[in-house]
């Protein structure tokens, strides 16, 4: 089970923050008189062609004031466009509709310049007052939006000021290391076209997937041009796209960008196959490794992006509203409440067969949930336990459990150790960490049941009814900043998953985690944040709320003549720059 | 009468004799040679269902020799150790310098028989560091051709079981509705006709969700039967109520009661007898067609779980697109039914024809 960015930046993509106050490099260039572009320093390309991407379903939305799935979030990226934006090839912030902006000593202020002379892609010209109008929709807590979390700090909202028609001033309650992200993924919105709906009460419903195209614009490299529901969405080129490439052409190269519907992932694989879709993600090194045998034959290329920002684990149920209501998993929990139990299943578990057997090597071995693939972040100090069933065997002897003849281990009254793992039917991934975990604990007499279970049921018991005993799953981090964590990681946080609800921290160390992540929420140095950081993980790999098992890679693949192909390893991993995207010609032609 | 002609008669009369009796028994025998095969799997299978040679993850069929790298004849067969090769998961090379002989009775996994008798002793194997996997591996290295023993073990007796109780229940059901007729023969063949339009597959769903996560393997066997049985009495029941229906009006069950004989003695002493063959053949239907409800279910997860193996929960990996293009050998549990249904619909033809000819 995945819980897509289960975190109050669920939206956005926030990335680390290198400076505390700095002055953007302004790398646009004035190639017009009235109009501020954005010069990109990517191979130029050729103008032209079509591009057809798959997706897993149809986006919910063309709003992105309510959208939230990432199939909409995806569409719609490509459709609008931010005041700052994090490049997901440098995991830096660079400049978008923003052409500059300055931070107050304190870090609380942000003055941020916008660019003259864009245009909507209907053609209707952009200045603050869209920016004010986007973030009255966003922070306005009866539209609902999921944006809204990232605006508000310590329960006070971010305050927005227009200072002329191209300077707006964003004040920050409280010191915010991650500000300058927060701004990523939050799109600007044509006031021309939303104003109505919004004074009426009805901007929930405006821009669905049967709103005409023409009704819809935006600053992103498309716009809408067709929508054919349960099919396709197709996009075409944006004319007053405010990028151009070192030669001063202007952006996008290609003429339309097309999605189609393709549920499932072996799908996927068989139309890529069969050149009905030019790019391909999101692949299980299984169906990579199909795809990669048939490289050159087929005409694509595969890749392989490292490790991502997906964390998988096995987490025990350490809720506390089970006594009397749950006695079976009130009993068990006494187990799973030592640490030295969750430390025993943890050095029982053979990490390097689930990434070999699972992950065909093409995966990390966890200690903490942090990947080595967020390089800002993860501490190298710390090790992957290693896969010792003699130490666990020790540690549980020392939490005072005992074995009988035939192996089976037992607690200190005699029960036999059994509970359940559950997992998400869908995830073949998942499924056979299970399995292998399954068999692992039962080296060290535990017997475990692995039950799968349709997703939204075993994510129910999760969050709602807290009726299981453990459970394999996985989460992706929004992005590779530590602040996405917090909701995840703080005692109070929505996403606590292995104690939810919790009205004070249940121990000391997670009364230390919240220490500590409040404090790099405020910290603006880096390197103080680093060191912050580092303890969370120490802290998270001695108690262990989560065993961490393992964090895949990211593979992709597209036709080996697509050019300015660049996997990244946030979402969306491989047409983050569909922009800059374009055809070679075919070998021959120039 | 002409002699040569008697003679030809004879002939062709034992012919026609012998072919009825090999019709009738070569399925019994065959049946029974692989029901016990799967009864004794724990010792015919060289391996544990749930052993994980985790360094042999999808290895092809283990090929046996009698000729070995130098070319030398060996009446003793034989297999040559594997290994993977270097950055890749699923292709082996043999080592012609390590060499293992075929073994009877070596030791291995303990198992158990009918939960009664514990053994590490198996039929074959051999020496370790090779291996043996007749049929392959799946992605966790586990031999297939011991977990398909094993796996019928689910799959075929859970056709078995539930045949039985379809049978006694359609027994018993469709006996009172025939013998008795008027407003209780109504009731049982409108709860018949209920059962008959009850979609099995969603009630399953809706039985699993109302039981505890943690079943074990015994109760998940048990619930598959009890839903495939529990859908399936109402066929034979329509059987045996025809049957009981048509043979109630017959003279020697007239006579019977005229004589002072009660609904029960006739029940058990006239009627039920002529239902029997038809029930056997019956049954000899169904339980093809549950040990393939069973397999759907398993395939589709929700019969037995794992590491428990099932012919169906053992096809369904082969639901993934990667081992569907490149691991032929995970497509083997597919095929393992189709003998065992070709018997049971022979045996069941058979007996048909034996049915009519006596009427």
């Amino acid at each position: 089970m995945a819980l897509q960015g289960a975190t109050l930046f669920v939206a956005a993509a926030l990335l680390p923050v290198f400076a505390t106050a700095q002055t953007a490099t302004q790398t646009a260039t004035q190639t017009a008189a009235q109009e501020d572009l954005f010069r990109t320093t990517s191979e130029a390309g050729i103008r032209g062609g079509k591009l057809v991407i798959a997706q897993r379903s149809e986006p919910r939305t063309l709003n992105p004031v309510i959208a939230i799935d990432q199939n909409a979030l995806g569409i719609n990226a490509r459709l609008q466009a931010d005041l700052i934006h994090i490049n997901r090839a440098t995991q830096k912030t660079e400049p978008a509709l923003a052409r500059s902006w300055t931070v107050s000593k304190d870090g609380t202020v942000f003055t941020l310049k916008l660019r003259r002379g864009l245009r909507f892609s209907d053609g209707q010209p952009f200045d603050a007052d869209d920016v004010l109008f986007s973030f009255q929709m966003y922070l306005d807590e009866k539209v609902h939006s999921s944006q809204r979390d990232l605006m508000i700090i310590s329960g006070k909202a971010v305050k927005v000021e227009k200072l002329d028609a191209f300077t707006v001033r964003f004040t920050f309650p409280s010191p915010y290391s991650a500000a300058e992200r927060v701004f990523d993924g939050l799109a600007i919105l044509p006031r021309h076209l939303l104003e109505k709906d919004y004074q009426e009460g009805k901007i929930g419903q405006a821009w669905t997937l049967s709103t005409p195209p023409e009704k819809i614009a935006g600053l992103g490299a498309f716009r809408l041009k067709q929508v054919v529901p349960g099919d396709r969405v197709v996009l075409e080129r944006n004319p007053y796209y405010w990028k151009v490439d070192g030669k001063g052409q202007r952006l996008p190269y290609l003429d339309e960008l097309t999605f189609i519907v393709v549920p499932t992932q072996d799908a996927q694989v068989i139309r890529f196959q069969a050149g009905d879709s030019q790019i391909i993600s999101s692949l299980s090194a299984d169906n990579y490794a199909t795809l990669e045998a048939e490289e050159k034959t087929r005409h694509f290329k595969m890749y392989d992006a490292g490790p991502g920002l997906e964390y998988n684990f096995l987490m025990f149920n350490l809720n506390s509203d089970t006594e009397g209501r749950l006695p079976e998993v009130a009993r068990k929990q006494k187990w799973f409440r030592d640490v030295r139990f969750r430390e025993a299943v943890s050095a029982a578990i053979d990490r390097a067969s689930i990434i070999r057997l699972v992950y065909r090597n093409r995966a990390a071995a966890l200690a903490t949930h942090v990947s080595p693939g967020n390089k800002g972040w993860f501490d190298s100090s710390i090790a992957v336990p290693a896969h010792s069933v003699s130490h666990a065997r020790d540690l549980l002897r020392a939490a005072g459990f005992s074995w009988k003849g035939d192996n089976t281990l037992i607690d200190s009254t005699g029960q036999p150790v059994e509970f359940t793992i559950l997992v998400g039917s869908s995830n073949t991934q998942r499924a056979q960490i299970a399995t292998l975990v399954q068999n692992d604990l039962k080296a060290v007499g535990i017997s475990a049941h692995v039950v799968p279970m349709e997703i939204r049921s075993a994510t129910d018991r999760v969050l709602n009814t807290h009726d299981y005993d453990a459970i394999v799953m996985g989460l992706v981090s929004g992005d590779a900043d530590p602040t996405p964590d917090m909701n995840v990681l703080v005692s109070s946080g929505q996403t606590h998953l292995w104690h939810l609800g919790e009205k004070a921290p249940a121990t000391p160390w997670e009364a230390e985690l919240d220490e500590l992540m409040q404090k790099q929420l405020v910290t603006l140095n880096y390197q103080q944040r680093k060191k912050i950081y580092d303890r969370v993980q120490e802290v998270l790999a001695q108690q262990l709320p989560m065993v961490y098992l393992a964090s895949p890679d990211i593979l992709v693949g597209a036709q080996e003549n697509l050019g300015n192909f660049h996997p990244a390893i946030i979402e969306q991993y491989t047409f983050w720059n569909a922009e800059e995207l374009f055809w070679h010609p075919p070998a021959g032609k120039k | 009468m002409n002699p040569q002609n008697s003679g030809r008669d004879s002939d062709s009369s034992l012919r026609s004799e012998f072919h009825t009796k090999f019709r009738l028994s070569w399925p019994i025998w065959f049946l029974v040679a692989v029901h016990a095969v799967i009864v004794l799997a724990g010792f015919v299978a060289p391996y544990s269902f749930e052993t994980q040679e985790r360094e042999h993850p999808y290895a092809p069929p283990t090929r046996l020799h009698f000729v070995d790298c130098a070319g030398k004849v060996h009446f003793r067969p034989f297999v040559y150790v594997t290994k993977a090769a270097e950055n890749a998961l699923d292709e082996y090379q043999q080592d012609c310098s390590q060499r293992a002989g075929i073994e009877f009775f070596p030791q291995g996994d303990r198992y158990t028989i009918l939960g009664t008798f514990s053994s590490t002793r198996h039929l074959f194997g051999v020496p370790a560091p090779a291996n043996l996997f007749l049929m392959g591996t799946d992605g966790f290295g586990r031999d297939q051709f011991s977990r398909l023993l094993y796996g019928g073990q689910v799959s075929l007796f859970a056709g078995f079981v539930a045949a039985v109780f379809s049978a006694f229940t359609g027994l018993l059901l469709g006996g009172i509705a025939g013998m008795y007729g008027g407003r209780l023969d109504d009731a049982a063949m409108r709860f018949a006709e209920v059962f008959i339009t009850i979609p099995w597959f969603y009630l399953l769903i809706a039985v699993r969700a109302f039981l505890p996560l943690q079943i074990s393997p015994v109760t998940a066997f048990l619930l598959v039967v009890s839903v495939i049985g529990i859908v399936g009495w109402s066929r034979p029941a329509r059987l045996v109520r025809g049957v009981i229906l048509s043979a109630r009006e017959r003279n020697f069950v007239l006579a019977a009661r005229g004589f002072g004989a009660s609904n029960t003695y006739l029940l058990r002493r006239h009627l039920m007898p002529l239902t029997f063959r038809v029930l056997l053949t019956q049954m000899v239907v169904l339980i093809p067609q549950f040990i393939l409800a069973e397999v759907i279910l398993s395939f589709l997860g929700l019969g037995i779980g794992e590491p428990f193996p099932s012919w169906g929960n053992m096809l369904a990996q082969a639901q993934q697109y990667h081992v569907l293009v490149s691991y032929w050998w995970m497509l083997l549990p597919g095929l393992a039914p189709v003998p065992v249904f070709l018997a049971y619909h022979s045996l069941a033809e058979t007996l048909q024809e034996r049915i009519k000819s006596n009427i």
